[in-house]
């Protein structure tokens, strides 16, 4: 089978669907790679490195499009793009569905078969081949690194020689997969970092990234079961950007990365918001593509306001780094899609039927949600007990304890008066010997290790075989008597006893090295 | 050539002291092999002072039914595989009460036993009574939960609502029979002796059939205690004090090691006995479980494996079921060469025996030195980068600790949950034994690793080599 790399024609997209290394794992898969002539350029990657990894270069997308079954692109495709594809064409890309509708319905007229990357469903099973997630943690990271070169100080706090410098502080809106990279690499950059959520559930994940998590102080969870957060409640939002007004006055940077799927993004940072903000702050908006989180953000530009914060509408997308991750993703789909040989693409798998948006001239979307998160049943509260009542009922079982243990000495002393009362002497000797013998065995067995219980159990099993001593006093030198047939018998199973199990014991220890 | 009876008494003697001796020395270690010769030469003493005694007939008989056992045991004991250890001590555990029915009934039928009279009568006929009782309990549990362990029998708990009072009536059935059988003349009691068999032996069945697979190990020593027990009853009808101590050794034995088992099951022996409490029914509501079940592949976690610097890996039934045992001492192998700290934590009730995840671990050639137990390793979780959960699942439940309401609430458990990185190896998400979700699976630093557990640690290796 065929995969094919058309060049991006886009000029503002800088990645490539394949990497000289992604090229070489396609091949492992059992694919024949082709890439279009100067396909890798933006993202460094020279024609010369593919040819190296054993890709063949073909010089128009033409030729891409009529002579491959699998294409993989990164931008969604124009029409123009979509009338060189060959009927039954397979082909993975970015398709953004939702506001895509006419780009569907040219596909499925097509007869093209097409996966969209951004919308395989976000599950377990399908998490290596998230390519939002993967992006978007390559957007968390750079948006730190370009809010820091729009921002004229250090992030970390220094004492130097000149003086002493105080930390940057940074707020991360929206903790996501972009948000908690951001938090991750401001945090690693020695900044002060404080992140917000309306999703309850984040928190530890915020802290855990080394940032403190705000919150309002009104109960109201924004978690739903797509894994994206809700719009939320009037007080909410008003408490929100409360708290949003309190934080502009003292942050130096925000980042703010919350989007909704289909949808453009919600406003969170208002115009009053950035008038508060000190001279010199930047404010990185991730979601400038799709309208931005902040009243100001202009998309694909970096902008300076009168009263001098710096709001950045456009990122570098890292290409490089970014090819190669989108590059693995693709991989791991055409995986799980049965490699070259058993290529297949199975209408009942979770994922691909999801992705799947036009399949066999049909338009495949929107696909039934699946939940994400496991679902919460009813939550119980469960109220700890407190130290003092944890030690009442302590003290309380020690007292119960002491008691029965009284109890317990005293009973077992008095069966063993009646015991002497009733019996004759030749049993209260075997009964003293009895009762010896068990506290005998159980001061030795309580010294013995966990590791040895299973040579013990063998052990005691080989001399519990003891019992054959009951068989050699029974039998008779007459086979024909009864006791002697039973006695024999006893003395045959017995003595497999005794025999199978010393030898598996030593067996066990022998194995036991040091 | 006979030997009196004094010294006879004193080989006795002499025997008892080195069984207790080996029992001592599986104490630890360095000690276990010798304490396994002193249970044979114990043995053997035991066997020849009795060979020797007076009023011994049938040497013949003897040697040859010894001669084949032995041919039989030495071929059992070899063959077996490590895995199947449970198998193999449940099954010999009904050898000891089919034995301890067998002498009971020949005590019962012995004329010079029929000469007594009065209370020693009576009294040499409850033993009888006991002996067998125990003795056949013993021998159809042993033979059910060697069913159990083997997969020829469903592991489910087998119950119904009148099962304890079924039991009961069984039991005062019981006793009336042992009423009639001691005021019997002669061997007239035979048939209340045989009817009393056959309900003790049903016991045994229904007993074992309501426990469930991961409450085998307490059966398991459970029966051997009883197998004790049955040595010790019959020591009392035969007036032998050698039986009588080392069937009390036994015994007790079998009796703490269940009690450990349930205690680091946190339920009481009764509970488990009588399956009263039967596992997975709530006594609270249950706790929600939050966050999202994230799974890697094989490569990215031999990635995770080499930035490791110390790893701690939590074996259970799952690498038996898997004999994943051997690929992980490579895999061990190859970290520790990578200068890497790697331990094991077993739980004292992982696995179908006590001790059997130990056992496996030796079989591979795994250094009992990084064998630690879970109160040994619990202290070092917070400095463990990683945590491979192999085949376990109940015995790392963070509900156990944290919800009350759980059916497992209170059992000690592994903190697999307070290191940098748990990585769970399981077939799918199923619920452990218990039947309680695993509220690890989901924690942000935990991560699933699904497929065969041999299949996987194999594949693993072939990333870290490369």
């Amino acid at each position: 089978m065929k995969v094919g790399i058309p060049a991006e024609i886009s000029p503002n997209e800088l990645r490539v669907a394949a990497t000289p290394k992604t090229v070489k794992r396609l091949q492992k898969q059992g694919f024949e790679v082709q890439i279009q002539k100067g396909a890798g350029i933006k993202a460094n990657f020279s024609d010369k490195e593919f040819e190296e990894a054993g890709a063949k270069i073909v010089n128009t997308a033409a030729d891409i499009y009529s002579s491959s079954d699998i294409v993989l692109k990164v931008k969604e495709p124009s029409l123009e793009e979509v009338h060189m594809m060959k009927e039954g064409l397979v082909m993975l890309s970015y398709l953004w569905p939702a506001q895509n509708q006419d780009l569907l319905k040219k596909l499925a007229e097509q007869k093209v078969n097409a996966i969209a990357m951004d919308a395989i469903p976000r599950i377990s099973r399908a998490q290596k081949m998230d390519v939002l997630s993967s992006m978007a943690n390559i957007a968390g990271y750079r948006s730190v690194i370009e809010g820091s070169y729009h921002f004229g100080r250090f992030l970390n706090g220094q004492i130097t020689a000149a003086g002493k410098v105080d930390p940057a502080k940074v707020l991360v809106i929206g903790a996501g997969v972009a948000g908690l990279a951001a938090i991750g690499a401001a945090n690693s950059l020695g900044a002060i970092v404080r992140a917000f959520d309306t999703r309850k559930e984040v928190a530890e994940q915020i802290e855990s990234m080394g940032a403190q998590f705000l919150t309002v102080e009104i109960e109201e969870d924004g978690a739903t079961s797509s894994g994206y957060s809700k719009e939320m409640s009037k007080e909410f939002i008003e408490a929100e950007m409360k708290l949003f007004l309190e934080q502009a006055k003292e942050v130096d940077i925000v980042i703010t990365t919350a989007q909704i799927p289909g949808k453009p993004a919600p406003k969170l940072w208002m115009d009053y918001h950035v008038d508060a903000m000190k001279p010199g702050s930047v404010i990185v908006d991730l979601a400038a593509s799709t309208g931005g989180n902040c009243a100001y953000t202009k998309n694909g530009e970096v902008y300076t306001t009168p009263n001098g914060v710096t709001i950045v509408g456009k990122l570098n997308q890292l290409p490089s780094q970014a090819s190669q991750l989108y590059g693995n993703n693709l991989c791991h789909l055409l995986d799980d899609m049965g490699k070259a040989e058993k290529f297949k693409i199975d209408m009942e798998d979770a994922v691909v039927s999801r992705a799947m948006v036009t399949y066999d001239g049909k338009i495949n979307w929107p696909p039934a949600p699946l939940p994400v998160s496991p679902t919460a049943g009813g939550k119980a509260k469960v109220i700890p007990p407190t130290v003092e009542e944890t030690k009442k009922s302590q003290d309380e079982i020690a007292k119960k304890k002491a008691t029965s243990t009284w109890i317990s000495i005293a009973v077992i002393g008095v069966l063993l008066l009646l015991v002497g009362a009733f019996a004759p002497s030749a049993f209260i000797q075997h009964f003293t010997v009895f009762v010896l013998a068990i506290f005998v065995g159980w001061q030795v067995i309580s010294n013995v290790s966990h590791a040895l219980h299973t040579p013990l159990m063998a052990v005691t099993n080989a001399i519990s075989g003891i019992i054959v001593i009951g068989g050699l006093l029974q039998t008779k030198n007459d086979i024909g008597n009864t006791m002697t047939i039973l006695a024999a018998v006893a003395i045959l199973i017995a003595s497999i006893n005794i025999v199978g199990g010393f030898v598996v014991t030593h067996r066990m220890l022998k194995m036991f090295k040091k | 050539m006979f030997i009196v009876k004094e010294i006879q008494t004193a080989a006795y003697l002499f025997a008892s002291i080195l069984f207790i001796l080996s029992l001592s020395g599986l104490s630890s270690q360095a000690s276990a092999k010798r304490g396994v010769l002193f249970g044979i030469v114990g043995m053997i003493i035991a066997i020849i002072a009795t060979v020797m005694g007076q009023g011994v007939e049938g040497h013949a008989y003897i040697i040859g039914a010894i001669a084949v056992a032995s041919g039989i045991g030495i071929m059992l004991a070899r063959k077996v595989e490590m895995t199947a250890m449970p198998q193999l001590v449940a099954i010999l555990h009904s050898f000891v009460g089919l034995a301890a029915v067998l002498v009971g009934i020949g005590s019962y039928l012995d004329p010079s036993t029929q000469a007594l009279s009065g209370a020693e009568h009576t009294i040499h006929l409850v033993e009888v009574f006991v002996g067998i009782f125990i003795g056949a309990i013993t021998f159809t549990g042993s033979i059910i939960a060697w069913g159990k362990l083997d997969g020829k029998i469903p592991s489910k708990p087998w119950s119904f609502a009148g099962l304890q009072l079924m039991n009961l009536i069984l039991l005062t059935a019981c006793v009336v029979c042992g009423v009639l059988f001691c005021k019997a003349e002669g061997t007239d009691g035979m048939l209340y002796l045989g009817i009393m068999t056959a309900i003790a032996s049903f016991i045994g069945v229904v007993l074992v059939m309501a426990i469930g697979g991961g409450d085998m190990p307490v059966v398991v020593s459970m029966l051997n205690s009883y197998s004790g027990w049955a040595a010790s009853a019959a020591g009392f009808m035969l007036g032998n004090d050698l039986l009588i101590v080392t069937g009390a050794l036994v015994g007790s034995s079998g009796a703490i090691l269940s009690m450990h088992m349930c205690e680091a099951m946190n339920r009481s022996f009764f509970s488990v006995i009588f399956a009263s409490s039967s596992l997975g029914a709530r006594t609270g509501e249950k706790k929600a479980i939050e966050g999202e079940v994230t799974a890697l592949n094989h490569e990215e976690v031999a990635g995770l494996l080499k930035e490791a610097k110390s790893i701690v890996i939590v074996p259970g039934y799952g690498m038996a079921v898997a004999k994943a045992q051997y690929p992980i001492h490579e895999m061990v192998q190859t970290l520790q060469k990578a200068g890497k700290k790697v331990r094991f934590a077993i739980h004292p009730v992982a696995g179908r025996l006590p001790g059997h995840m130990n056992v496996l671990l030796a079989e591979a050639n795994v250094s009992y030195d990084i064998v630690m137990e879970m109160d040994e390793i619990n202290p070092d979780m917070p400095d463990t980068d990683v945590v491979m959960v192999i085949g376990a699942n109940d015995v790392v439940n963070p509900s156990a600790q944290d919800d009350p309401g759980c059916s497992i609430y209170g059992m000690p458990v592994i903190e697999a949950w307070k290191a940098e990185k748990v990585i769970i190896m399981k077939r799918s998400m199923s619920a452990g034994y218990s039947g309680e979700d695993n509220p690890l699976f989901y924690k942000p630093n935990s991560e699933m690793l699904y497929g065969d557990a041999k299949a996987s640690v194999e594949k693993i290796m072939s990333f870290l080599k490369a």
